[in-house]
């Protein structure tokens, strides 16, 4: 299959100020050199923990934030450089899901607005096609037609998170970006959604970027894993190779993690911990930025950051000892 | 699943019938509205039901209230008093209205961009509502419309000018709050120009602190135009309650109905008004709904 998207390089910093408003300025860097693809019809998963750059890296995708440097690759073309009228036909193509639920939808709308909003300021669709696919956006969203007069505070967290869905689908996008769509709901509810999401991939499909931090999530959803740490990809490879076979020390740790409810798994499963605390992302360490807190790390980590490279058969890695 | 399919649906009831709803429940807030009707009904009627011209000496001066005729009694130039409270109260309430109009259209404006900009228009824009702030708000609008007449219009935009800082303060922090929600970000997303974003999404979710501040202000003005033309800053050829004020005040001591009359007259209406905007901060103040 092809490459949907193709992100190549990607950086995003932030200008903070230390020590006052006469403080030097500096740069954090909060997504650095990130690379990775997404084929089309697929799910690519970035997971990290807080802070490691993966919100950030989807809303620069989405152009929800401005890039410093770098690519990204939509159907070939880069969308980094576009305005005006090419960044609306690409925002046409791409669409975001919120983490919150409660704040994504604006609180004066009714839900058949909200979910109508994206073709109002994207389409020239004449209003009778509009309602009549907002409706049909319900309906695939698992809402009742009547809830479509109602607003935003008299739905649930999960039934929120349903139209925030069907927003992304009124424009019939190809890539929809999940920004941890579940972490904010009940587990009960999580499991809803995630098969929602899942049956409206196969249905329209939809391109997914889905932003996470919970390893169960990804393993349900995915087709491809990136990992990434302190605004870095470490490891990126398919689902299944990623899970049986893990190279960067962090990836490893990170799926030792992972609870499992298989008695024989778990007398097997020995927890790798993690010591000690993320580098300062403003003033890093030369070499790894995992270094510190690595278990296998050795001097070459602490003088030379390693590059991601491909095993050639399609597993990258960062380190310089997998 | 079962949530969906089973729940029953709620009444879709609108912001407004809500706020409404909240409103009423404020006793004070809702007399205090029957009293502004009734005061904004006499200032549009009142001179048709009793056209006495506020202007012609009708009585010798001085005629205390309720005797000789005249309800209100006559000022020191034998004026019928009722028609001049009757017809000050239009001019009183047009100018409190028309000075909050022109300081919300300045605040919100200003508010507004440079809370959605930020970076130097927002430094730039600060700094000017800084320099509004500290200047002495009645000496300012004293030498505005001693500088260039004492026109209604001119004293409504010197009002004006002096008390929109107050309005950009607060729709700048409500922008500040509201721009980073993820509501706004996906407006973006579904393509919203930037018009849209300010005057579309955020600007209606910014409105209740400013709603209610501009309730306020209307009173604050009705005030400021009480205190400039009791300093004889008031257009000449209409009346307003502080210009009775004002013209009577070497009386006060003889003849202090002349005085207490116009001054119950904006006290009335400045508390009504006050007490509706703490109603209308009740009514849409989403912390306090489920009280």
């Amino acid at each position: 299959m092809t490459d949907l998207l193709n992100v190549e390089n990607l950086t995003v910093r932030f200008e903070v100020k230390r020590g006052g408003a006469f403080g030097k300025k500096a740069h954090l860097y909060a997504v650095d050199d990130v690379s990775f693809t997404v084929k089309a019809g697929e799910t690519l998963a970035i997971v990290g923990e807080s802070g490691s750059g993966k919100t950030t890296a989807a809303l620069a995708v989405a152009r929800l934030q401005a890039a410093y440097a770098g690519r990204i690759e939509l159907d070939g073309e880069d969308i980094l450089p576009m305005e005006g009228e090419a960044l609306r036909q690409v925002r046409q193509k791409v669409q975001f899901i919120f983490q919150d639920p409660y704040s994504s939808l604006n609180p004066r709308k009714r839900a058949e607005a909200i979910v109508q909003e994206p073709l109002d300021s994207l389409s020239d669709k004449p209003a009778a096609e509009k309602a009549e696919i907002v409706k049909g956006l319900f309906e695939a969203v698992g809402l009742r037609p009547e809830q479509m007069r109602l607003f935003p505070h008299q739905f649930s967290g999960g039934q929120r998170q349903r139209i925030g869905i069907a927003r992304a689908l009124a424009t019939q996008p190809e890539l929809i970006i999940c920004d941890e769509p579940v972490s904010a709901l009940d587990v009960a509810v999580q499991a809803q959604i995630l098969n929602l999401l899942r049956k409206l991939q196969k249905d329209f499909g939809l391109t997914y970027l889905f932003i996470s931090h919970d390893l169960g999530v990804v393993q349900h959803m995915s087709d491809s894993i990136a990992v990434m740490y302190m605004g870095k990809v470490v490891e990126h490879a398919r689902r299944m190779d990623l899970f049986s076979n893990p190279r960067h020390p962090y990836t490893q740790a990170l799926l030792s993690a992972v609870p499992t409810v298989d008695r024989a798994k778990r007398a097997a499963q020995k927890r790798i911990l993690i010591p000690g605390d993320p580098p300062d992302p403003v003033n890093l360490p030369k070499g790894c930025r995992f270094a510190n807190r690595c278990p296998v790390a050795q001097d070459k980590c602490r003088q030379d950051e390693p590059a991601l490279l491909d095993d050639g058969k399609g597993h990258r890695v960062a380190c310089h000892f997998s | 699943m079962s949530d969906l399919m089973q729940e029953p649906i709620e009444q879709a009831q609108s912001p407004l019938a809500e706020a409404w709803g909240m409103f009423k429940r404020n006793h004070a807030a809702v007399a205090a509205l029957g009293v502004l009707a009734l005061i904004v009904l006499g200032a549009i009627f009142g001179p048709y039901i009793y056209p006495t011209d506020p202007f012609e000496m009708v009585w010798a001066p001085f005629s205390p209230p309720g005797q000789e005729g005249y309800l209100l009694g006559t000022d020191y130039l034998g004026r019928d008093l009722l028609a001049m409270i009757i017809n000050g109260a239009r001019v009183s309430l047009m100018i409190g209205l028309a000075a909050a109009v022109v300081s919300i259209f300045i605040g919100v404006t200003v508010g507004a961009l440079a809370g959605f900009y930020r970076g130097w228009v927002e430094e730039v824009l600060m700094r000017i509502t800084e320099f509004f702030q500290v200047l002495p708000t009645l000496l300012f609008s004293m030498v505005l419309v001693a500088l260039f007449g004492a026109s209604l219009p001119m004293i409504t935009f010197a009002i004006g000018v002096v008390s929109w800082t107050a309005v950009a303060r607060i729709t700048r922090s409500e922008f500040l709050r509201i721009r980073e929600l993820e509501y706004v970000k996906a407006s973006r997303a579904s393509g919203a120009s930037n018009r849209k974003l300010m005057f579309g999404v955020i600007l209606p979710n910014a409105l209740p602190p400013i709603i209610v501040q501009s309730a306020l202000m209307v009173g604050s003005a009705i005030l400021f135009e009480a205190g400039l033309s009791f300093l004889g800053l008031t257009d000449p050829n209409v009346v307003s309650w502080g210009q009775i004020i004002g013209s009577n005040r070497q009386y006060i001591l003889d003849a202090g109905y002349t005085v207490t009359i116009p001054g119950i007259a904006i006290f009335v209406t400045v508390l009504a008004i006050s007490l509706v905007g703490d109603g209308l901060n009740d009514a849409l103040n989403p912390k306090l709904r489920q009280r």
